[in-house]
């Protein structure tokens, strides 16, 4: 039989996770958009690109983004 | 989120790639452990490696949904990336003394029962909340009776009772889905 123990430790089983982890990836989606955004102003506007290129985590930043490195080195790539 | 926690995964990744935030962040949710258990248990990666690990199989994993073959695949699919990553890490140094074939060993047998309990997590989000905030609270929060008793307004005395009956219904419903499991038939 399926018992109740085995199923009280498979309930066990898996880690509660940091939810600023869950956030973090659950807002991927604005995040990214967010640097496309940046990053289509950047191509049309070159004083825009450069200020951003020289400042990356306050244009992350007056994207409504936390510049954490990861996103800094994301811009800089799209960039 | 009550309607999404329910969508088969297959309907969760068609909802994704048309661009649907809050489907998405139900994939994060429904897979974040499972990703977790599999960079800790699994690889025994530190905090550290594991959190980047953890964002990484995101990250990857929003990037190419598209690839997919099958939509119900997400869930081997994840565990793939995950483990890839995990062994990428372990490669590039992260943990100096350790030798990825070494750090392989044992993995299939863990993934088995992480996957086991990702099927009784699925049962469990499928269940009436009163008994899946009893149970949540009582194995993966690690709550006490006391602790469930004044969060539910409940005396302590008939949580245990609570806990019983619900994982009474757990296991019904899990027998109904999946038919006994027999690996661990007694």
């Amino acid at each position: 039989m399926f018992n109740e123990e085995r199923i009280g430790e498979l309930l066990r089983a898996l880690p509660q996770v940091p939810e600023a982890w869950v956030q973090t990836a659950a807002q991927l989606p604005a995040t990214r958009r967010a640097i496309e955004q940046i990053a289509a102003l950047a191509e049309v506007d070159a004083g825009f690109r450069e200020e951003a290129l020289r400042d990356l985590e306050g244009a992350l930043e007056r994207a409504g983004l936390a510049p954490s490195p990861a996103l800094v080195e994301s811009l800089r790539d799209r960039l | 989120m009550a309607a999404l926690s329910s969508i088969t995964d297959a309907g969760l990744v068609a909802r994704c790639r048309s661009g649907d935030d809050a489907a998405w962040e139900e994939l994060v949710r429904r897979f974040s452990r499972y990703v977790l258990a599999i960079a800790q248990q699994a690889y025994r990666l530190s905090p550290a490696d594991a959190e980047d690990v953890f964002q990484d199989v995101f990250a990857r994993t929003y990037e190419r949904l598209g690839d997919l073959r099958s939509d119900d695949a997400v869930r081997p699919w994840i565990a793939q990336l995950t483990r890839r990553l995990c062994i990428d890490r372990i490669r590039a140094g992260a943990r100096e003394t350790a030798d990825p074939e070494a750090a392989e060993a044992g993995v299939d047998d863990t993934l088995d029962q992480l996957d086991e309990a990702l099927s009784v997590q699925e049962a469990l989000e499928s269940m009436s909340e009163p008994c899946r905030d009893i149970l949540d609270r009582f194995f993966r929060r690690d709550e006490s009776y006391a602790v469930i008793g004044a969060a539910l307004g409940l005396p302590s005395g008939t949580i245990a009772s609570r806990i019983s009956r619900c994982l009474g219904k757990l296991r019904d419903l899990l027998m109904e889905e999946n038919g006994p499991l027999t690996r661990h038939e007694e």
